[in-house]
């Protein structure tokens, strides 16, 4: 470490730190220079903690269940030999821990096993549809984060007016509908029974990209951005109604500043934090919708592969797209805590 | 822990002043609590009462596949042939009983270990409250997808698999409101008088964060018929021979250009049940915290 304190300086500080000279006097000087950082190290060995949990959880909900893993998975016509074989590929006949280790230890190689349903790699079968669905998640956020954190602060600024009371109800409403019912009735309004103006799948021809069929593209992220702004936005409304409140906002009115200066400059970047985290949870939430919007549309993205794994009880696949949708919620917490610490300067004191 | 200590010069700020009765009665006098009630009351009834007035059995055949509204079936017929009619008032029950159960479950579990995790404080809690946020990882879906894939889509399961995923965003309520209760002298005095942990948890802390409680029970119900409909919806239902909501949306997903009825009856009616759940949690919210209109300006 580059603390390296001269040593007459070291000498004078010791004396006014109680508890040892030579061990405070370093870590002390590093985290007056930055407390970020231990902090964001201390979150990262958290995280990778929580993932490894994770894996565990996923691991027993698949594999270590009670009961005849292989028989559960062919069903009870399998022969004694499929069943054999399956034990085989999945390890079922060594113990718990192994089998944990050899699966564990085979993802971070980057091997995920093989699909026993496709008979390739896992990590073939959904590294495209990764790309598809993470464009899907993307096109979502893109558009309903800006647009919930609009509607939640005009509301609060409307507070209580004609605005707020409408979309209050309407954010209710909707963050009520489960995601399928959103889809599907998006469906019968636009491209079914109702209006026959958009397409009801968004089929990706075998080697493109989702973004070269960009008309299949409005309805499901339409259904996605349906089911996660209303909740982002009511989470922003009573965030800015607590700023709106707060002391720091009528003093910057009572000094005159223009209220559209009011609301840039000091409500709308302190209501943000507690936003954030809910951002990055609606993200992973969104990770989630896109299991059953996928299946709604026919898109080809890892929702859609999980749940026709699951229809054919393909563990290797289950398991990876499990882990995968799990670890981004992981992932998305952690730059959600980071980047609370980051614009919220007072919470800094705290470290 | 908590000492008594006469010198403090007031109690922490009495959060939860309210009680149930008074949240409750104030909820109703809210005009999206009755419609949200209404609408539960009109959809459970259809789904408890549902099958004894339905014209056909859910799997009886009784005419050809997709047939629109005539006479012999009042919204025609689904993908096989059956009564679409019949099916819708067959298929609520089951969604209506996993998803009430698997409510209750999370309630269960999560309001002990919030409780707990308030109480103790220290090393318990924190352990209680990240082994929490590792099931936090899992969107509800994607657990209970997870459940299902070797043991297949038994009752059970479901609702194990649900409950435990509601069992953590319960916990995360109950600690909160509990923490601030923790402090206040009557626990003290429990305590000095020698009452049995359980009793302090289940008997003086826990009536005093009913409201939270039951606003969260009910976002909990709402996205608990949500993901056992779409679970279903997925195509894995826990009982393959007769009707379910979820299920008759998918089955006649393909045929929704021709026969609609078959989609639209049972997405109407899981809609109208999350619909009312929904706004009978955001009333008894409202009317726990005080922000309905009279309070506003206070």
């Amino acid at each position: 470490m580059a603390t390296g304190p001269s040593g007459s300086a070291s000498g004078s500080i010791s004396t006014l730190i109680p508890g040892g000279p030579s061990v405070t006097a370093a870590p002390g000087m590093a985290r007056a220079r930055n407390p970020i950082w231990g902090f964001i190290v201390r979150r990262l060995l958290l995280g990778a903690f929580v993932l490894f949990l994770v894996s565990i959880v996923i691991f027993v909900a698949t594999q270590a269940l009670p009961g005849d893993t292989a028989r559960a998975i062919l069903g009870r016509t399998a022969t004694p030999a499929s069943l054999e074989a399956l034990r085989e590929q999945l390890h079922l006949n060594r113990p718990l821990v192994v089998q944990y280790l050899l699966w564990a230890g085979g993802l971070l190689r980057g091997d995920a096993g093989s699909s026993m349903a496709a008979q390739e790699p896992v990590t073939k079968l959904i590294g495209d549809r990764i790309i598809n669905s993470a464009f899907l998640v993307l096109c979502a956020g893109l558009i309903s984060i800006p647009l919930s954190v609009l509607i939640g602060s005009y509301a609060a600024l409307k507070r209580d007016k004609s605005f707020d009371v409408a979309a209050s109800l309407t954010t209710l409403v909707f963050a009520a509908l489960p995601e399928f019912v959103v889809g599907v009735t998006l469906v019968v309004l636009f491209a079914t029974t109702v209006l026959h103006v958009l397409p009801a799948v968004s089929l990706i021809p075998p080697g493109g990209r989702p973004w070269d069929e960009p008309i299949g593209m409005i309805l499901p992220t339409l259904t996605l951005v349906l089911a996660v702004t209303p909740y982002v936005a009511r989470i922003m409304r009573a965030s800015m109604i607590e700023v709106l409140e707060s002391d720091y906002v009528e003093m910057a009115r009572l000094k005159g500043l223009s209220e559209w200066i009011v609301i840039r400059r000091h409500a709308l970047p302190n209501a943000l934090g507690p936003t954030f985290q809910v951002i990055a949870l609606n993200l992973a939430y969104l990770a989630g919708g896109v299991i059953v919007v996928e299946y709604v549309f026919n898109y080809a993205g890892i929702g859609g592969a999980l749940r026709d794994a699951v229809s054919n009880r393909d563990l290797p696949v289950i398991q990876a797209v499990a882990l995968l949708i799990a670890g981004l919620y992981v992932v998305l917490n952690l730059l959600a805590d980071i980047a609370t610490i980051l614009v919220t300067p007072r919470l800094r004191t705290r470290l | 822990m908590a000492v008594l200590n006469p010198l403090v010069a007031q109690e922490p700020p009495l959060v939860q002043s309210k009680r149930p009765a008074g949240v409750l009665r104030g909820a109703l006098a809210l005009g999206r609590t009755r419609i949200g009630l209404g609408l539960v009351i009109f959809i459970a009834g259809i789904a408890v009462f549902g099958p004894l007035l339905a014209p056909h059995g859910p799997a009886d055949f009784i005419g050809l596949p997709n047939q629109l509204p005539s006479g012999a079936a009042r919204f025609g017929t689904d993908h096989l042939g059956q009564d679409v009619w019949s099916r819708f008032l067959d298929g609520g029950r089951t969604i209506l009983i996993l998803a009430t159960a698997a409510t209750l479950l999370g309630l269960a579990l999560g309001t002990s270990i919030g409780l707990l995790a308030a109480y103790s404080r220290g090393l318990l809690d924190d352990v209680l409250m990240r082994a929490m946020d590792v099931i936090l990882a899992f969107p509800q879906i994607l657990l209970t997808l997870v459940a299902i894939s070797t043991l297949g889509p038994s009752g059970w399961l479901m609702v194990l698999a649900v409950g435990l995923t509601n069992m953590p965003r319960v916990a995360r309520i109950t600690r909160g409101a509990a923490q601030p209760i923790v402090e206040r002298d009557f626990v003290a005095a429990a305590e000095a008088i020698g009452v049995p942990r359980w009793r302090i948890l289940f008997g003086e802390l826990l009536p005093n964060i009913l409201s939270p409680l039951m606003v969260e029970s009910s976002l909990r119900l709402t996205y608990s018929i949500g993901v056992i409909a779409a679970i279903a919806f997925l195509g894995f239902t826990t009982n393959p021979n007769g009707a379910d909501w979820g299920l008759m949306i998918q089955e006649n997903f393909i045929a929704l250009v021709v026969q609609p009825w078959g989609v639209v009856l049972p997405m109407a009616a899981v809609a109208m049940l999350t619909m009312g759940t929904g706004m009978i949690g955001d009333g008894i919210a409202r009317a726990a915290a005080g922000i309905d209109r009279s309070r506003s300006g206070e």
